[in-house]
């Protein structure tokens, strides 16, 4: 019955953490601070002030466009997008239009359930690429508060940096589409750009949105024969998209997406085109609202940004921003599943650049009559929370530990077990009347005059052994 | 002696030697723009206190022995340049009660070397206009003939200085505003290459093709201002790298064997006879003093004027959307026709759909003019043609048709369009005794060599001894 197919595709936007905003000095850093204080001439808009580019947050666009396998272009300019709201003091935002910073790219994501599958290939075979379009960058705009029947502005946002990833309409259900941001938000995370909370709004989601019909009996999409040999075929893409705005969670995407998908159907299967439009997520009602048709949509008169000059990117400098590049989690799940490390862990490992790094230190330590593997380190990495806080030395003493507790002298736990017994005639007495907790008593002393050096468990055969008799 | 028809460079010397105090100075200053001022208009806002008290402040530094550039001297600043505490109206009721709270850079140097602000000089609103009867404030009147217009945008600024109010008056010149209101008031008006002054702090007109500078009486007091308020700015990413010679001391040597291309374009039908004859009279000067003169062309001059039209418009359209109604405390409905038209004009020229015809093209064509000069400059040195193709015109003779009205930026807007510096230098007087302008175009930051052209006319000349009669 299926015969209808979801078009998705992704706009992101991404606030970075640089020092100072996008044109100015001000703190880039205006979560929970007092309203307007971190303002000047610049981010306000004021009559004569002049937008200068901040150069880290040039060079983390470009490592983000990197981090995507994207093309740097070699000239890259600011562009004013014209459109009037309260939040945007000069009446256009500073963005990019037909020179992004980046273009194209991809972003790999393993398809398989990774709760079901324990192997993957080591080749990340039964993964898809997902396209991405281009990488740019912008300024946030100011903060509108509505209270009671006032609207109050707070322009500490204004002039953030905002990078904005555009993806090819390559997706088709909303499960791909979270773990795609899900994924996404890991990488940005691990170039240590940006905190990409979607709570926080430093990472914001707008899909676009169309149902496009199959033919009865067929389930491939209708493709358009390539103009010339060189281009690659291009799905037919259906008449009208509808854009999602102000969705501040990874399932309310998820849920935005899927009720977007029944609604367009719906109408589609009533022989009705949905209208092209942007519309709002209520995560109250779960469902989407109508903000704006096609008609009242803006028409953003882009030209060049006449007060800063284009970009000029060298290879070279290019190539010393992409030395900053870190292993990116999808290699490094890789590289851990061929060091052994089963699917399933070698992915929560580098869900946090933390925890894999702290991975990586650790199996460097390991040394052959240790007794240890790399698949232990993962175990205790993801298992035992406790040892979180240690050092990676203290981390890899507990590991031996737990490893080779036998490796501590029988002789010397033996004569330790004999000696508590005598002493502790009561506990013995206890146990012999079928008082099971005492037994615990008794590891717990010889454990403590051992000094921690034994298996617990092993402490517990040896004395049911000796009491047994 | 009548202290306010010193020259800068005398006020300089004086105020240096003890002839007089700078407080003497502004007071005199501010006499004459407060007998003239309600007939003439050049001013918006007189800053009579404050100027005072500044003035004291740089007595005590002279009697230190400090030395400044522009220590005590009074400085007027058109009232699109954005002043601390000092209401910058651009000339438009929209920001009628626009208190900044910055100084432009211009401003910021302009202080640190001691200069003084006796205060805002009056313009076509926002810089839309050329003949500065497009102010909220009312009209300039030319100090030369209250019957005429002053030029613009940067009236008051022209005025003020002819009319002895102030030794410098500032400007903004986006299509010929400083060096228009220079060629109809015989003042020396400076529109530097863009990027040598900063646009920090002056409200946008066109932001391509803004060029900050000042209008004084004669090259040496020009030159002296220039050497102040030039300079790379880290609040400007268009501003120049280039350094800062002190122009004043590049002013003297010889100027013989320099090639000044005579552009037949700028000389035409459409150019009165008086004003062509009268820069042959200028040109010939140079030609005794062994400048080689060369005819040259500049094919795509026509196409200027359309090019910098649309383009500034363009760029208008979107740098006045921040007076939006919600700041500043007046509605958009307060801006003036001038403004709406140009508004319309760049919205259309930028809208999806026409902006290939319009914005686009345009570009194509300034690359065509840029290079026009660029080839030009490989075969002569400087050009040299009038600022104007018409002499000093009378209130509402041109104003009642704005294409008639754009068409007096032809000669002027080409050097914004292609960025060089261009220098506009007093070059004598039509029968009427209405002055009459020439200027020296040369490439991209060859300031010093146009002040050193236009120094030697004028110490041949010295067209700046002729001064207007004003009554009140």
């Amino acid at each position: 019955m299926n015969k209808y197919k979801p078009v998705i595709g992704l706009e992101i936007h991404v606030e970075l953490e640089t020092k100072s905003k996008m044109f100015c000095g001000c703190p880039a850093d205006h979560f929970g601070k007092k309203p307007n204080t971190q303002t000047c001439p610049v981010c306000l808009g004021l009559p004569g002030a002049l937008p200068v580019p901040n150069k880290k947050a040039v060079e983390w666009t470009i490592l983000i466009g990197r981090a995507l396998s994207s093309k740097i272009n070699s000239v890259s300019k600011f562009d004013r997008k014209h459109y009037f709201y309260p939040d945007l003091p000069k009446g256009y935002q500073i963005s990019q239009y037909d020179e992004p910073i980046a273009k194209g790219g991809w972003l790999n994501l393993t398809l398989r359930n990774p709760q079901g599958s324990k192997t993957v290939p080591a080749n990340l075979e039964g993964s898809r690429k997902f396209r991405i379009t281009r990488v740019h960058l912008e300024e946030d705009t100011g903060k509108l508060l509505h209270i009671g029947i006032d609207t109050l502005v707070d322009f500490n946002r204004s002039g953030v940096p905002l990078v904005e990833i555009v993806t090819e309409p390559d997706f088709d259900n909303s499960k791909d589409v979270k773990r795609f941001i899900e994924e996404l938000q890991v990488v940005i995370r691990y170039l240590g750009v940006s905190d990409a909370d979607m709570e926080k709004g430093s990472m914001r989601i707008e899909p676009n949105i169309s149902v496009k019909k199959l033919e009865v009996g067929s389930w491939k999409l209708e493709v358009k024969k390539p103009q010339t040999s060189n281009l690659k075929p291009q799905t037919v893409l259906p008449n009208y998209k509808v854009e999602i705005k102000n969705i501040n969670s990874f399932r309310f995407v998820k849920q935005a997406i899927e009720y977007e998908i029944e609604r367009q159907t719906e109408l589609l299967e009533k022989g009705i085109t949905p209208r092209q439009e942007t519309r709002g997520y209520d995560d109250k009602k779960g469902k989407t609202y109508s903000q704006r048709t096609k008609e009242e949509a803006h028409d953003y008169r882009y030209f060049p940004e006449p007060d800063i000059p284009p970009m000029i990117f060298s290879k070279k400098y290019v190539e010393e921003i992409q030395k900053q590049l870190p292993e990116l989690p999808q290699n490094r799940m890789q590289r851990y599943i061929k060091q052994g490390i089963k699917y399933q862990d070698a992915f929560t490992l580098t869900r946090n650049k933390r925890i894999a790094d702290r991975f990586d230190k650790t199996t460097l330590k390991i040394k052959t009559v240790d007794n240890i593997r790399v698949s232990d380190v993962a175990n205790i990495i993801i298992n035992r929370k406790e040892t979180a806080n240690l050092t990676i030395e203290g981390l890899y003493r507990k590991l031996k530990e737990f490893k080779n507790p036998r490796q501590i002298d029988e002789k010397a736990l033996d004569d330790s077990i004999k000696h508590l017994i005598e002493i502790n005639k009561k506990a013995v007495e206890d146990f012999k009347k079928g008082k099971e907790n005492a037994i615990m008593f008794l590891v717990g002393q010889v454990m403590r005059e051992m000094k921690g050096k034994a298996d617990p468990k092993i402490i517990k055969e040896k004395l049911l052994k000796i009491l047994s008799i | 002696m009548e202290l306010t028809s010193l020259r800068l460079k005398e006020a300089l010397e004086g105020l240096e030697n003890k002839k007089f105090s700078s407080v003497e100075l502004i007071k005199s200053h501010i006499g004459r723009i407060k007998k003239f001022n309600k007939k003439i208009n050049a001013f918006i806002t007189i800053c009579e206190e404050e100027a005072l008290s500044q003035a004291r402040e740089a007595d005590t530094l002279i009697a230190k022995k400090a030395k400044n550039a522009l220590l005590g001297i009074p400085v007027a600043l058109k009232d699109n340049w954005v002043t601390k505490g000092i209401r910058s109206t651009a000339a438009s009721k929209v920001l009628d009660n626009y208190i900044p709270q910055y100084d432009a850079t211009a401003v910021v140097r302009l202080k640190a070397a001691g200069a003084i602000i006796i205060g805002k000089t009056n313009l076509d609103a926002w810089g839309h206009g050329s003949s500065g009867e497009h102010s909220d404030y009312g009209n300039t009147l030319n100090p030369w003939d209250y019957s005429r217009v002053t030029g613009g945008s940067s009236s008051g600024s022209g005025a003020a200085v002819s009319a002895d109010m102030t030794l410098v008056g500032t400007g903004t010149d986006t299509g010929g505003s400083i060096r228009q209101p220079a060629a109809f008031c015989n003042v020396v008006g400076l529109k530097p290459t863009y990027g040598r002054v900063s646009r920090y702090g002056i409200i946008a007109m066109a932001s391509s093709t803004d060029s900050i500078a000042h209008l004084t009486k004669t090259v040496w007091d020009n030159a002296r201002v220039l050497s102040v308020t030039a300079g790379f700015d880290p609040m400007d990413g268009t501003a120049g790298k280039n350094e800062v010679p002190n122009y004043e001391d590049l002013l003297q040597g010889k100027i013989s064997g320099l090639k000044i291309g005579i552009p037949k374009e700028y000389f035409g039908k459409g150019t009165d006879e008086i004003v062509a004859d009268t820069c042959h009279k200028a040109l010939k000067v140079l030609e005794d003093l062994g400048c080689k003169l060369v005819d040259i062309s500049l094919p795509h001059t026509k196409y200027a004027y359309p090019v910098y039209a649309v383009i500034q418009a363009s760029e208008v359209s979107s740098n006045l959307l921040r007076y939006d109604g919600v700041r500043y405390g007046n509605e958009r409905k307060m801006f003036g026709d001038e403004a709406k038209r140009r508004i319309m004009m760049g919205t259309h020229s930028l809208s999806s759909g026409y902006a290939d015809k319009y914005y686009h093209q345009s570009l194509k064509g300034r690359t065509l003019i840029i290079r026009d000069f660029m080839e030009a400059y490989k075969k002569i040195d400087v050009i040299a043609c009038p600022v104007w193709p018409f002499l000093p015109f009378k209130f509402d003779e041109r104003a009642i048709d704005p294409l008639k009205m754009y068409l007096s930026d032809v000669f002027t807007a080409p050097a914004n369009v292609s960025g060089n510096p261009s220098l506009s230098v007093p070059a004598g007087f039509s029968p009427d005794k209405l002055p009459i302008g020439i200027q020296f175009m040369g490439p991209n930051y060859s300031e010093d060599l146009l002040y050193k052209v236009a120094y030697r006319y004028e110490q041949e000349t010295k067209w700046y001894l002729k001064k207007p009669k004003l009554y009140e």
